[in-house]
């Protein structure tokens, strides 16, 4: 099997000089072989990926073109509606549910050619930064299968880090793709709020939620947002302009732009991974970037901000969840408590722990003093923010500020785990587009994350930063062997 | 259940086991004693930290429910096909004829 791109799959199944059959087959068998071990899979589909991928040989061979990710192994993260797999977004109220229609996302990826090859693990409705949130099982890390993979999109950073696919969609409300690809050391990005439809992602926090892509490289993860991207009459939020032009930015370089490190992101990091923020900035530096410290005071206050906001738009979007139109039901005698017991039995216990904070916090009351201050400190961040961009075109910081931690160790107390979210909730506050590079590892190999922000829709400026560093990377890395084979 | 104003609690104050089991009946969940002790400890853990927001002075400022200054999104109000009937009451928990099955709603008397 030659190189497990994206980019170069597709291209060699237009060419003919691979077949889509051929691709799907391998990556069923790399499924076979690694997933019992780390179980990104919720669901996989050898018969409908075998089938997609002979139609895509036999159009080829007619002359047809697919389109770009012809033959190309996608796998989706669990809360992506398909109507011919199972969706369960993790959890045992969905278990078993096949949705009626397909997520928008889901359509596109199949007019462009890719084969879907199945559903990834995840934190249940995407609460959670391990991926231990599931009802059917955690997820584990490649790099050390002791530790988790992040989350709450932990499959599919694992699918693409296992090399199992090339190419995963998430979905990110809080850091939900950028914390488990640094995690994992792949690439994860979330696009601008409204550049890709919602129609099909199951809701957890609508003014938040955005899918994006995962992938082994920036180039992959931008033809991944290309094809995804673009307004959407079944999402009223889905902003209408036409699709960013981000592969054609890969080789701008950073000459000349302005990046500011956020001081604030960085304060709590663990020692490992400020070191890698750092070496990111001389990098860009290095590029002909102008790079310098700056301050956002503000953004100590988005993650209590989100953990009052999230929950909030939580527990009113998990309402539906009622055992009457689909999922489980527990018989009762009543409504209201076969509502009540189904619900109880439904849902885990994070997916409760944030209906019931979600509930309190708009309760009559307490209303005022937190859902209302929340989304005026909402304004402040995005405020802050502002001000920030006026002198800077990108800013830089930690995806999270600990490398992968054990599997287990943050469960027993929510609010360890919350804090894991503490670099990216600001850009779901803003509705702003950031993403994760891989950027080399701490003392004990695993990957560290550097994290790229930029104002509303400056997806292409972001990309071009992320390459820089990327190529950077593997430069870094091969001298980080060299260093070690000398030891 | 306290009424509280503009003052969110204090660091020292405490979410009720009482409020924890209103909360929980708004919410339609039935907790069990194990859940409601947990879920006051842990709420009061996570609320107390979120609590911070109290700190920034917000008199001036407007609340952002959405990211993007959006307006209402209009569309002709045109007739087109929705789900399939069959397909979606295939994944009801219980059905009768064109209809969701549910419990009595209605007292018998």
């Amino acid at each position: 099997m030659g190189e497990w791109s994206a980019l170069a799959i597709s291209q060699g199944v237009r060419d003919g000089e691979l077949k889509a059959v051929e691709i799907a087959e391998e990556t069923l068998s790399r499924i076979e072989t690694n997933d019992p071990l780390l179980h990104a899979f919720l669901h996989v589909s050898p018969e409908l990926a075998l089938k997609r991928a002979a139609e895509l040989d036999e159009r080829i061979a007619k002359g047809e073109d697919p389109g770009r990710l012809s033959g190309v192994p996608v796998a989706l993260k669990d809360n992506l509606c398909t109507r011919d797999m199972p969706t369960t977004a993790a959890s045992a109220i969905l278990d078993g549910w096949i949705p009626p229609y397909d997520a928008t996302v889901v359509s596109r990826l199949k007019e462009s050619g890719a084969v879907i090859i199945g559903k990834t693990n995840m934190d249940e409705f995407a609460m959670g930064s391990s991926t231990e949130n599931s009802a059917f099982g955690a997820t584990r890390n490649p790099h050390d299968p002791a530790r988790v993979p992040g989350g709450s999109s932990g499959g599919s950073a694992v699918a693409v880090a296992a090399s199992l696919v090339p190419l995963a969609l998430g979905s990110d409300t809080g850091g939900s793709i950028r914390q488990p690809a640094a995690l994992c050391g792949v690439v994860g990005m979330k696009p601008t709020y409204g550049m890709v439809s919602r129609y099909g992602l199951i809701a957890f926090a609508s003014s938040l939620d955005q899918i994006g892509p995962f992938a082994a490289t920036v180039a992959d993860a931008a033809v991944l947002l290309e094809v995804i991207a673009g307004h959407d009459g079944y999402d009223s939020t889905s902003l209408d302009r036409q699709p960013p032009s981000l592969l054609d930015q890969l080789d701008r370089g950073v000459d000349g732009l302005k990046v500011g490190v956020v001081s604030e992101l960085l304060e709590g990091a663990d020692p490992a991974v400020a070191v890698q923020v750092r070496l990111a900035a001389e990098t860009l530096a290095n590029a002909g970037a102008l790079v310098e410290d700056t301050s956002i005071p503000v953004l100590t206050y988005s993650l209590p901000a989100y953990y009052l906001l999230a929950p909030a738009e939580a527990s009113s979007n998990l309402a539906r969840y009622d055992g009457v139109r689909y999922g489980l039901r527990v018989d009762a005698p009543d409504v209201e408590s076969m509502n009540s017991r189904t619900r109880e039995k439904g849902f885990g216990a994070e997916v409760k722990r944030r209906i019931m904070l979600g509930t309190y916090a708009l309760s009559a009351g307490y209303y005022d003093a937190f859902y209302l201050q929340a989304q005026k400190v909402r304004t402040l961040v995005i405020n802050g923010f502002s001000a920030a961009y006026e002198s800077y075109d990108l800013l830089l910081s930690p995806t999270s500020p600990t490398t992968a931690f054990p599997l287990g160790s943050r469960l027993a107390d929510p609010l360890s785990m919350y804090l894991s979210d503490i670099c990216t909730i600001p850009s779901n506050l803003a509705g702003h587009p950031a993403m994760s590079i891989p950027f080399g590892t701490d003392d004990d190999g695993l990957p560290v994350g550097v994290q790229l922000m930029a104002p509303a829709l400056g997806e292409a400026v972001m990309v071009r930063a992320a390459a820089v560093l990327e190529a950077a990377e593997s430069h870094l890395s091969g001298q980080q062997r060299r260093d070690e084979d000398e030891q | 259940m306290s009424s509280l104003d503009t003052e969110p609690p204090s660091a020292s104050e405490q979410i009720s086991v009482e409020e924890v089991i209103h909360v929980a009946k708004l919410a339609r969940l039935q907790l069990s004693e194990e859940e409601v002790k947990t879920f006051t400890d842990q709420l009061a853990s996570v609320l107390r930290y979120a609590s911070q927001v109290a700190a920034l002075d917000t008199a001036t400022v407007e609340p952002t429910a959405h990211p993007m200054a959006m307006v209402n999104v209009f569309r002709e109000d045109l007739p087109r096909p929705g789900l399939n009937r069959e397909e979606v009451l295939d994944q009801a928990p219980a059905v009768e004829g064109a209809f969701f099955k549910v419990p009595r709603i209605v007292g018998e008397e």
